[in-house]
Protein backbone atom coordinates (compact mmCIF):
# COMPACT_ATOMS: atom_id res chain seq x y z
CA UNK A 1 0.00 0.00 0.00
CA UNK A 2 1.17 3.27 -0.68
CA UNK A 3 2.32 5.71 2.31
CA UNK A 4 1.33 8.65 0.33
CA UNK A 5 -2.02 8.59 -2.06
CA UNK A 6 -2.63 11.89 -3.59
CA UNK A 7 -5.76 11.80 -5.79
CA UNK A 8 -7.10 13.78 -8.63
CA UNK A 9 -5.62 17.18 -6.08
CA UNK A 10 -6.84 20.66 -7.43
CA UNK A 11 -5.35 23.29 -6.15
CA UNK A 12 -6.55 27.59 -6.97
CA UNK A 13 -5.18 30.89 -6.31
CA UNK A 14 -8.29 32.83 -6.57
CA UNK A 15 -9.78 31.81 -10.27
CA UNK A 16 -6.59 30.67 -11.35
CA UNK A 17 -6.13 27.36 -11.15
CA UNK A 18 -2.56 26.19 -9.91
CA UNK A 19 -2.73 22.46 -9.65
CA UNK A 20 -5.39 20.85 -12.41
CA UNK A 21 -6.44 17.38 -10.88
CA UNK A 22 -2.90 15.46 -10.35
CA UNK A 23 -3.17 11.83 -8.89
CA UNK A 24 0.72 10.29 -7.95
CA UNK A 25 1.63 8.01 -4.91
CA UNK A 26 4.09 7.20 -3.36
CA UNK A 27 5.72 3.94 -1.26
CA UNK A 28 7.14 3.21 1.62
CA UNK A 29 11.04 3.44 1.41
CA UNK A 30 10.71 5.34 -1.74
CA UNK A 31 12.39 8.48 -3.40
CA UNK A 32 10.27 9.94 -5.49
CA UNK A 33 10.61 12.94 -7.27
CA UNK A 34 8.18 16.05 -8.91
CA UNK A 35 10.42 17.73 -11.43
CA UNK A 36 9.28 20.27 -13.82
CA UNK A 37 10.03 24.21 -14.66
CA UNK A 38 9.34 27.21 -13.14
CA UNK A 39 5.53 27.91 -12.22
CA UNK A 40 4.79 24.24 -12.95
CA UNK A 41 2.80 23.84 -9.51
CA UNK A 42 5.53 21.86 -7.65
CA UNK A 43 5.84 23.77 -4.55
CA UNK A 44 2.13 24.25 -4.68
CA UNK A 45 1.41 20.54 -4.98
CA UNK A 46 3.93 19.96 -1.97
CA UNK A 47 2.33 22.78 0.43
CA UNK A 48 -0.95 21.52 -0.14
CA UNK A 49 -0.32 17.92 0.59
CA UNK A 50 1.35 19.00 3.84
CA UNK A 51 -2.19 21.01 4.46
CA UNK A 52 -0.15 24.66 4.62
CA UNK A 53 -2.45 26.11 1.60
CA UNK A 54 -5.93 24.59 0.87
CA UNK A 55 -7.18 22.28 -1.50
CA UNK A 56 -9.99 22.69 -3.71
CA UNK A 57 -10.57 19.56 -4.83
CA UNK A 58 -9.28 15.79 -4.46
CA UNK A 59 -7.83 13.36 -1.57
CA UNK A 60 -4.63 13.07 -0.10
CA UNK A 61 -4.48 9.74 2.05
CA UNK A 62 -1.25 9.28 4.56
CA UNK A 63 -0.60 6.52 5.90
CA UNK A 64 -4.54 4.65 5.77
CA UNK A 65 -5.67 7.71 6.75
CA UNK A 66 -7.69 10.66 4.62
CA UNK A 67 -5.85 13.95 5.91
CA UNK A 68 -7.48 16.02 2.75
CA UNK A 69 -8.85 18.46 5.24
CA UNK A 70 -6.19 17.86 8.81
CA UNK A 71 -4.51 20.86 9.38
CA UNK A 72 -1.05 21.04 8.76
CA UNK A 73 0.47 20.77 12.37
CA UNK A 74 -1.77 17.69 13.06
CA UNK A 75 -0.67 16.01 9.36
CA UNK A 76 3.07 16.18 10.82
CA UNK A 77 2.32 14.57 14.26
CA UNK A 78 1.32 11.92 12.35
CA UNK A 79 4.51 11.33 10.42
CA UNK A 80 5.13 13.78 7.61
CA UNK A 81 7.02 17.07 7.42
CA UNK A 82 8.52 19.03 4.77
CA UNK A 83 11.78 20.96 4.16
CA UNK A 84 10.19 24.15 2.90
CA UNK A 85 11.78 26.06 -0.01
CA UNK A 86 13.47 28.81 0.91
CA UNK A 87 14.52 26.63 4.02
CA UNK A 88 12.99 28.98 6.51
CA UNK A 89 14.93 28.13 9.47
CA UNK A 90 13.95 30.10 12.30
CA UNK A 91 16.78 33.06 11.66
CA UNK A 92 16.66 34.69 15.72
CA UNK A 93 17.17 31.48 17.20
CA UNK A 94 20.03 29.67 17.90
CA UNK A 95 21.19 25.99 15.65
CA UNK A 96 20.44 23.85 18.77
CA UNK A 97 17.06 25.83 19.81
CA UNK A 98 16.38 25.21 15.76
CA UNK A 99 16.41 21.68 16.09
CA UNK A 100 14.43 21.84 19.38
CA UNK A 101 11.33 23.28 17.51
CA UNK A 102 12.09 20.46 14.82
CA UNK A 103 11.39 17.80 17.89
CA UNK A 104 8.41 19.94 19.13
CA UNK A 105 5.69 17.14 17.95
CA UNK A 106 7.81 14.78 19.39
CA UNK A 107 5.51 13.62 22.24
CA UNK A 108 8.58 11.49 24.33
CA UNK A 109 11.21 13.89 25.08
CA UNK A 110 13.54 11.15 26.05
CA UNK A 111 14.94 10.59 23.03
CA UNK A 112 15.78 14.19 22.57
CA UNK A 113 19.38 14.10 23.50
CA UNK A 114 20.20 10.44 20.62
CA UNK A 115 18.10 12.31 18.22
CA UNK A 116 20.12 15.99 18.71
CA UNK A 117 23.85 13.46 18.80
CA UNK A 118 22.30 11.75 15.80
CA UNK A 119 21.65 15.30 13.50
CA UNK A 120 24.98 16.55 14.79
CA UNK A 121 26.84 13.12 13.76
CA UNK A 122 25.17 13.45 10.35
CA UNK A 123 26.12 17.57 10.14
CA UNK A 124 29.51 18.00 11.73
CA UNK A 125 29.43 21.86 10.68
CA UNK A 126 25.93 22.21 12.95
CA UNK A 127 27.91 20.37 15.37
CA UNK A 128 30.36 23.33 15.53
CA UNK A 129 27.63 25.78 15.11
CA UNK A 130 25.56 24.95 17.64
CA UNK A 131 24.76 27.64 19.88
CA UNK A 132 25.45 30.54 16.75
CA UNK A 133 22.03 32.47 15.74
CA UNK A 134 20.80 30.54 12.51
CA UNK A 135 20.31 33.26 10.40
CA UNK A 136 24.26 34.08 10.13
CA UNK A 137 24.83 30.70 8.67
CA UNK A 138 25.65 30.53 5.55
CA UNK A 139 23.66 29.28 2.71
CA UNK A 140 24.83 25.22 2.47
CA UNK A 141 24.65 25.20 6.23
CA UNK A 142 21.03 26.65 6.15
CA UNK A 143 19.94 24.05 3.88
CA UNK A 144 21.87 21.28 6.56
CA UNK A 145 20.18 22.64 9.37
CA UNK A 146 16.67 22.99 7.85
CA UNK A 147 17.05 18.82 7.03
CA UNK A 148 18.49 18.12 10.17
CA UNK A 149 15.66 20.56 12.09
CA UNK A 150 13.12 17.99 9.83
CA UNK A 151 14.48 14.56 10.65
CA UNK A 152 14.14 15.81 14.03
CA UNK A 153 10.44 14.70 14.08
CA UNK A 154 11.33 11.08 12.85
CA UNK A 155 9.07 11.38 9.54
CA UNK A 156 7.75 8.29 7.90
CA UNK A 157 7.59 10.85 4.72
CA UNK A 158 9.84 13.53 4.81
CA UNK A 159 9.31 16.27 1.72
CA UNK A 160 12.23 18.14 0.83
CA UNK A 161 10.91 21.32 -1.20
CA UNK A 162 14.46 22.02 -3.35
CA UNK A 163 17.21 21.45 -1.49
CA UNK A 164 19.90 22.20 -3.91
CA UNK A 165 18.34 25.75 -4.92
CA UNK A 166 20.99 28.48 -4.34
CA UNK A 167 24.06 25.93 -3.63
CA UNK A 168 27.99 25.06 -5.02
CA UNK A 169 27.89 22.17 -7.10
CA UNK A 170 30.03 20.46 -4.41
CA UNK A 171 27.02 21.33 -1.86
CA UNK A 172 24.68 19.76 -4.25
CA UNK A 173 26.09 16.83 -4.51
CA UNK A 174 26.37 16.44 -0.73
CA UNK A 175 22.82 16.93 -0.44
CA UNK A 176 21.73 14.60 -2.41
CA UNK A 177 23.78 12.26 -0.56
CA UNK A 178 22.50 12.89 2.19
CA UNK A 179 19.01 12.98 1.22
CA UNK A 180 20.36 9.00 -0.27
CA UNK A 181 21.09 8.36 3.22
CA UNK A 182 18.59 9.86 5.29
CA UNK A 183 16.35 7.55 2.63
CA UNK A 184 18.52 4.77 3.56
CA UNK A 185 18.23 4.74 7.49
CA UNK A 186 14.27 3.70 6.62
CA UNK A 187 12.93 7.02 5.75
CA UNK A 188 10.74 7.89 2.94
CA UNK A 189 11.55 10.78 0.29
CA UNK A 190 9.38 13.12 -1.81
CA UNK A 191 11.72 15.27 -3.48
CA UNK A 192 11.00 18.31 -5.85
CA UNK A 193 13.59 19.61 -7.67
CA UNK A 194 14.64 21.59 -10.88
CA UNK A 195 17.76 19.74 -10.87
CA UNK A 196 16.13 16.97 -12.56
CA UNK A 197 19.41 15.00 -13.69
CA UNK A 198 20.84 14.96 -10.19
CA UNK A 199 17.56 13.77 -8.28
CA UNK A 200 16.22 11.64 -11.37
CA UNK A 201 20.13 9.46 -10.89
CA UNK A 202 18.64 9.00 -7.17
CA UNK A 203 15.06 8.77 -7.53
CA UNK A 204 13.41 5.18 -7.53
CA UNK A 205 10.40 6.97 -9.46
CA UNK A 206 9.63 10.24 -10.57
CA UNK A 207 6.63 12.69 -12.42
CA UNK A 208 6.67 15.25 -14.52
CA UNK A 209 5.14 18.14 -13.91
CA UNK A 210 3.88 20.67 -16.47
CA UNK A 211 1.36 23.72 -16.03
CA UNK A 212 -0.69 22.01 -12.95
CA UNK A 213 -0.72 18.83 -14.78
CA UNK A 214 1.78 15.07 -14.84
CA UNK A 215 2.85 14.64 -18.15
CA UNK A 216 4.91 11.61 -17.52
CA UNK A 217 5.76 9.39 -15.05
CA UNK A 218 8.25 6.16 -14.83
CA UNK A 219 11.14 5.34 -12.73
CA UNK A 220 14.42 7.71 -12.67
CA UNK A 221 16.22 5.73 -15.00
CA UNK A 222 12.96 5.81 -17.54
CA UNK A 223 12.95 9.43 -17.68
CA UNK A 224 16.40 10.46 -17.39
CA UNK A 225 16.64 8.78 -20.95
CA UNK A 226 13.54 9.90 -22.03
CA UNK A 227 13.65 12.34 -24.97
CA UNK A 228 11.28 14.73 -23.40
CA UNK A 229 12.98 14.66 -20.20
CA UNK A 230 16.33 15.25 -21.91
CA UNK A 231 15.17 17.98 -24.14
CA UNK A 232 13.33 19.70 -21.53
CA UNK A 233 15.20 19.50 -18.26
CA UNK A 234 18.78 18.40 -18.78
CA UNK A 235 19.56 20.46 -22.00
CA UNK A 236 20.01 17.84 -23.99
CA UNK B 1 17.60 64.62 45.72
CA UNK B 2 14.25 63.68 47.74
CA UNK B 3 12.36 64.92 44.49
CA UNK B 4 14.59 63.21 42.29
CA UNK B 5 14.00 59.96 43.90
CA UNK B 6 10.21 60.09 44.40
CA UNK B 7 10.07 61.32 41.02
CA UNK B 8 12.12 57.88 39.88
CA UNK B 9 10.16 56.12 41.74
CA UNK B 10 6.69 57.54 40.36
CA UNK B 11 8.08 56.86 36.59
CA UNK B 12 9.42 53.72 37.07
CA UNK B 13 6.58 53.02 38.88
CA UNK B 14 3.91 53.96 36.15
CA UNK B 15 6.18 52.80 33.15
CA UNK B 16 5.86 49.43 34.82
CA UNK B 17 2.24 49.75 34.14
CA UNK B 18 2.80 50.88 31.05
CA UNK B 19 5.29 48.21 29.55
CA UNK B 20 2.68 45.73 31.07
CA UNK B 21 -0.04 46.85 28.69
CA UNK B 22 2.80 47.66 25.84
CA UNK B 23 3.74 43.72 26.38
CA UNK B 24 -0.32 42.91 25.40
CA UNK B 25 -0.15 44.99 22.54
CA UNK B 26 3.70 43.74 21.27
CA UNK B 27 2.79 40.44 21.46
CA UNK B 28 -0.11 40.09 19.94
CA UNK B 29 1.41 42.10 17.37
CA UNK B 30 4.20 39.51 16.79
CA UNK B 31 2.14 36.70 16.64
CA UNK B 32 -0.90 37.21 15.22
CA UNK B 33 -0.05 40.33 12.94
CA UNK B 34 -2.65 42.82 13.87
CA UNK B 35 -2.55 45.69 16.19
CA UNK B 36 -5.39 44.90 18.85
CA UNK B 37 -6.75 48.69 19.51
CA UNK B 38 -9.29 46.64 22.39
CA UNK B 39 -6.41 45.95 24.11
CA UNK B 40 -6.72 48.96 26.07
CA UNK B 41 -9.97 48.48 27.24
CA UNK B 42 -9.33 45.15 28.57
CA UNK B 43 -7.67 47.42 31.97
CA UNK B 44 -10.97 48.94 32.03
CA UNK B 45 -12.94 45.80 31.98
CA UNK B 46 -10.24 44.12 34.58
CA UNK B 47 -11.09 47.40 36.59
CA UNK B 48 -14.76 47.31 36.51
CA UNK B 49 -14.59 43.50 37.53
CA UNK B 50 -12.58 44.40 40.65
CA UNK B 51 -15.14 47.18 41.80
CA UNK B 52 -17.57 44.61 41.32
CA UNK B 53 -16.03 41.61 43.38
CA UNK B 54 -14.67 44.13 46.53
CA UNK B 55 -18.15 43.81 47.38
CA UNK B 56 -17.04 40.66 49.59
CA UNK B 57 -14.06 43.26 50.73
CA UNK B 58 -11.26 40.45 49.40
CA UNK B 59 -8.75 41.77 47.43
CA UNK B 60 -7.25 38.90 46.41
CA UNK B 61 -10.16 37.33 45.08
CA UNK B 62 -11.41 40.22 43.76
CA UNK B 63 -7.73 40.50 41.59
CA UNK B 64 -8.37 36.87 40.78
CA UNK B 65 -11.83 37.24 39.12
CA UNK B 66 -10.45 39.88 37.54
CA UNK B 67 -7.53 38.10 35.92
CA UNK B 68 -9.91 35.40 35.02
CA UNK B 69 -12.42 37.28 33.32
CA UNK B 70 -10.25 39.49 31.27
CA UNK B 71 -8.21 36.26 29.64
CA UNK B 72 -11.81 34.37 28.44
CA UNK B 73 -12.97 37.61 27.55
CA UNK B 74 -9.31 38.35 25.77
CA UNK B 75 -9.76 34.80 23.94
CA UNK B 76 -13.61 35.38 22.81
CA UNK B 77 -12.31 38.44 21.70
CA UNK B 78 -10.38 36.98 19.78
CA UNK B 79 -11.67 33.56 18.33
CA UNK B 80 -15.29 35.36 17.42
CA UNK B 81 -14.15 38.95 16.26
CA UNK B 82 -10.36 38.63 15.03
CA UNK B 83 -9.93 34.80 14.03
CA UNK B 84 -13.09 35.16 11.22
CA UNK B 85 -10.72 37.76 10.02
CA UNK B 86 -7.38 35.72 9.66
CA UNK B 87 -6.01 36.28 5.71
CA UNK B 88 -8.34 39.52 5.90
CA UNK B 89 -6.56 43.41 4.83
CA UNK B 90 -5.03 44.43 8.01
CA UNK B 91 -7.37 47.48 7.33
CA UNK B 92 -10.30 45.30 7.90
CA UNK B 93 -8.70 43.71 11.29
CA UNK B 94 -7.68 47.30 12.31
CA UNK B 95 -11.68 49.05 12.18
CA UNK B 96 -12.71 45.51 14.02
CA UNK B 97 -10.70 45.87 16.63
CA UNK B 98 -11.41 49.47 17.20
CA UNK B 99 -15.01 48.51 16.98
CA UNK B 100 -14.44 46.36 19.84
CA UNK B 101 -13.01 48.90 21.47
CA UNK B 102 -16.02 51.46 21.43
CA UNK B 103 -18.82 48.21 22.21
CA UNK B 104 -16.90 47.28 25.66
CA UNK B 105 -16.61 50.94 26.27
CA UNK B 106 -20.13 51.09 25.34
CA UNK B 107 -20.79 47.96 27.70
CA UNK B 108 -19.58 49.35 30.59
CA UNK B 109 -21.37 52.64 30.51
CA UNK B 110 -25.01 50.69 29.90
CA UNK B 111 -24.16 48.38 32.99
CA UNK B 112 -22.35 50.82 35.12
CA UNK B 113 -23.45 54.26 34.10
CA UNK B 114 -20.93 57.04 33.44
CA UNK B 115 -20.50 58.66 36.27
CA UNK B 116 -16.88 57.68 38.00
CA UNK B 117 -17.47 54.91 40.71
CA UNK B 118 -14.95 54.63 43.45
CA UNK B 119 -13.26 51.70 44.46
CA UNK B 120 -10.70 51.45 47.00
CA UNK B 121 -8.82 48.05 46.32
CA UNK B 122 -6.17 48.55 49.35
CA UNK B 123 -4.89 51.03 51.12
CA UNK B 124 -1.01 50.33 51.36
CA UNK B 125 -0.16 53.71 52.86
CA UNK B 126 2.95 55.74 51.94
CA UNK B 127 6.51 55.52 53.64
CA UNK B 128 9.22 58.20 53.26
CA UNK B 129 12.29 56.37 52.22
CA UNK B 130 15.96 59.35 51.83
CA UNK B 131 13.28 61.95 53.03
CA UNK B 132 11.27 61.27 49.79
CA UNK B 133 7.83 60.66 50.38
CA UNK B 134 6.90 57.61 48.12
CA UNK B 135 3.10 55.78 48.00
CA UNK B 136 3.79 51.59 48.82
CA UNK B 137 1.22 51.19 46.23
CA UNK B 138 3.90 52.51 43.54
CA UNK B 139 6.78 49.93 44.68
CA UNK B 140 4.14 47.38 44.97
CA UNK B 141 3.50 47.93 41.59
CA UNK B 142 7.26 48.53 40.37
CA UNK B 143 8.06 44.66 42.34
CA UNK B 144 5.30 43.20 40.82
CA UNK B 145 5.99 44.65 37.42
CA UNK B 146 9.79 43.42 37.61
CA UNK B 147 8.72 39.75 38.85
CA UNK B 148 5.84 39.32 35.87
CA UNK B 149 8.64 40.34 33.38
CA UNK B 150 11.28 38.06 34.65
CA UNK B 151 8.67 35.25 34.45
CA UNK B 152 7.33 35.89 30.57
CA UNK B 153 10.93 36.50 29.47
CA UNK B 154 12.04 32.81 31.59
CA UNK B 155 8.66 32.06 29.87
CA UNK B 156 9.34 32.49 26.48
CA UNK B 157 12.78 31.67 26.66
CA UNK B 158 12.60 28.57 28.19
CA UNK B 159 8.97 26.43 27.79
CA UNK B 160 7.83 24.64 24.82
CA UNK B 161 4.80 26.85 24.43
CA UNK B 162 6.97 29.83 24.78
CA UNK B 163 9.91 29.04 22.27
CA UNK B 164 6.87 28.14 20.17
CA UNK B 165 5.78 31.81 20.34
CA UNK B 166 8.94 32.85 18.90
CA UNK B 167 8.29 30.66 15.78
CA UNK B 168 5.13 31.77 15.21
CA UNK B 169 6.20 35.46 15.49
CA UNK B 170 8.98 34.44 12.70
CA UNK B 171 7.28 31.99 10.32
CA UNK B 172 3.78 30.82 10.53
CA UNK B 173 4.11 28.27 7.73
CA UNK B 174 7.35 26.85 8.86
CA UNK B 175 6.36 26.97 12.78
CA UNK B 176 2.83 24.66 11.15
CA UNK B 177 5.63 21.98 10.02
CA UNK B 178 7.10 21.83 13.39
CA UNK B 179 3.37 20.33 14.22
CA UNK B 180 2.93 23.81 16.06
CA UNK B 181 -0.92 24.60 16.60
CA UNK B 182 -0.64 28.38 15.33
CA UNK B 183 -4.35 29.09 16.27
CA UNK B 184 -3.39 27.76 19.61
CA UNK B 185 -0.30 29.75 20.36
CA UNK B 186 -2.53 33.10 19.67
CA UNK B 187 -5.19 32.07 22.05
CA UNK B 188 -2.22 31.97 24.34
CA UNK B 189 -0.47 34.87 23.29
CA UNK B 190 -4.41 36.58 23.93
CA UNK B 191 -4.47 35.22 27.36
CA UNK B 192 -1.32 36.19 28.44
CA UNK B 193 -1.78 39.91 27.13
CA UNK B 194 -5.15 39.99 28.71
CA UNK B 195 -4.04 38.67 32.57
CA UNK B 196 -1.51 41.72 32.24
CA UNK B 197 -4.01 44.35 31.25
CA UNK B 198 -6.27 43.21 34.06
CA UNK B 199 -3.62 43.12 36.09
CA UNK B 200 -2.33 47.16 34.92
CA UNK B 201 -6.26 47.77 35.52
CA UNK B 202 -5.45 46.55 39.25
CA UNK B 203 -2.72 49.13 39.33
CA UNK B 204 -4.82 52.03 38.07
CA UNK B 205 -6.96 51.33 40.90
CA UNK B 206 -4.22 51.23 43.28
CA UNK B 207 -3.00 54.74 41.73
CA UNK B 208 -6.50 56.61 41.86
CA UNK B 209 -9.26 54.89 43.63
CA UNK B 210 -11.67 55.65 40.66
CA UNK B 211 -12.92 54.19 37.53
CA UNK B 212 -15.02 55.35 34.19
CA UNK B 213 -15.69 53.46 30.96
CA UNK B 214 -12.92 55.28 29.42
CA UNK B 215 -10.38 54.80 31.81
CA UNK B 216 -8.31 52.37 29.48
CA UNK B 217 -8.28 54.66 26.58
CA UNK B 218 -5.45 56.66 27.50
CA UNK B 219 -3.40 54.05 29.34
CA UNK B 220 -4.00 52.17 26.09
CA UNK B 221 -2.70 54.80 23.23
CA UNK B 222 0.32 55.23 25.42
CA UNK B 223 1.20 51.98 26.13
CA UNK B 224 0.45 51.31 22.14
CA UNK B 225 3.44 54.42 22.18
CA UNK B 226 5.54 52.61 24.17
CA UNK B 227 5.62 49.60 22.32
CA UNK B 228 6.55 51.05 19.38
CA UNK B 229 9.10 53.04 20.85
CA UNK B 230 10.34 50.09 21.96
CA UNK B 231 10.45 48.20 18.38
CA UNK B 232 6.79 46.56 18.04
CA UNK B 233 7.20 42.85 18.43
CA UNK B 234 9.78 42.98 20.59
CA UNK B 235 9.48 41.76 24.29
CA UNK B 236 12.63 43.01 25.99
CA UNK B 237 11.33 46.41 23.53
CA UNK B 238 7.72 46.84 25.21
CA UNK B 239 9.48 46.79 28.79
CA UNK B 240 11.88 49.34 27.66
CA UNK B 241 9.17 51.68 25.82
CA UNK B 242 6.76 51.55 29.03
CA UNK B 243 9.75 52.78 31.67
CA UNK B 244 11.09 55.42 29.30
CA UNK B 245 7.71 56.52 28.91
CA UNK B 246 6.35 56.61 32.44
CA UNK B 247 9.59 58.49 33.76
CA UNK B 248 9.28 60.77 30.90
CA UNK B 249 5.84 61.39 32.15
CA UNK B 250 6.40 61.71 35.68
CA UNK B 251 9.70 64.44 35.02
CA UNK B 252 7.47 66.44 32.98
CA UNK B 253 4.86 66.38 35.14
CA UNK B 254 7.23 67.96 38.15
CA UNK B 255 8.10 70.88 35.52
CA UNK B 256 5.61 73.26 35.72
CA UNK B 257 6.26 75.36 32.81
CA UNK B 258 6.07 71.92 30.64
CA UNK B 259 3.30 69.53 32.62
CA UNK B 260 0.45 70.85 30.66
CA UNK B 261 1.90 69.07 27.63
CA UNK B 262 3.27 66.39 29.08
CA UNK B 263 0.82 64.10 27.03
CA UNK B 264 2.27 65.85 23.94
CA UNK B 265 6.06 65.65 24.90
CA UNK B 266 5.12 61.58 24.81
CA UNK B 267 3.76 61.64 21.37
CA UNK B 268 6.80 64.12 20.40
CA UNK B 269 8.80 61.37 21.05
CA UNK B 270 7.01 58.58 19.04
CA UNK B 271 7.51 60.77 16.27
CA UNK B 272 10.87 61.59 16.65
CA UNK B 273 11.86 58.05 17.22
CA UNK B 274 9.71 56.70 13.85
CA UNK B 275 11.13 59.48 12.31
CA UNK B 276 15.11 58.28 12.87
CA UNK B 277 14.75 54.98 14.15
CA UNK B 278 11.48 53.36 12.51
CA UNK B 279 11.80 49.76 13.64
CA UNK B 280 12.01 51.35 17.65
CA UNK B 281 14.59 50.36 19.87
CA UNK B 282 15.02 47.09 19.73
CA UNK B 283 12.38 46.40 17.04
CA UNK B 284 14.37 43.96 14.20
CA UNK B 285 14.78 44.73 10.88
CA UNK B 286 13.02 42.05 8.66
CA UNK B 287 15.96 40.31 6.32
CA UNK B 288 14.99 40.25 3.20
CA UNK B 289 14.82 35.84 2.34
CA UNK B 290 17.25 35.00 -0.58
Amino acid sequence: MALLEVNNLEVYYGVIAAIRGISFEVNEGEIVTLIGANGAGKTTTMQSVVGLIPKRGGTVTFDGKDITHTPCHKIVHQGMTQVPEGRRIFQELTVYENLMMGAYSMKDSSGFKNDIEAVYTRFPRLSERRGQIAGTLSGGEQQMLAMGRAIMSHPKLLMLDEPSMGLSPLLVDQVFEIIKDINRDGTTILLVEQNAGKSLAISDRAYVLENGRIVLTGTGEELASSEMVQKAYLGG
Amino acid sequence: MELILSTVINGLSLGGIYAMIALGYTMVYGIAKMLNFAHGDIIMVGGYVIYVFMAFHNPLLAILMAVVFCVILGVVIEKVAYKPLRGASPLAVLITAIGISYLLQSLAQIIFGSANKMVTVYDFGSVTFLGATVQVSALVTLGVTVIVMAALTLFVKYTRIGRAMIAVSEDKGAAQLMGINVDGIITVTFAIGSALAALAGLFYLLKAPSISSTLGAMPGIKAFTAAVIGGIGSIPGAMLGGLLLGIVECISYKITVIAPYTDAIEFSILIIILLVRPTGFLGKKRREKV
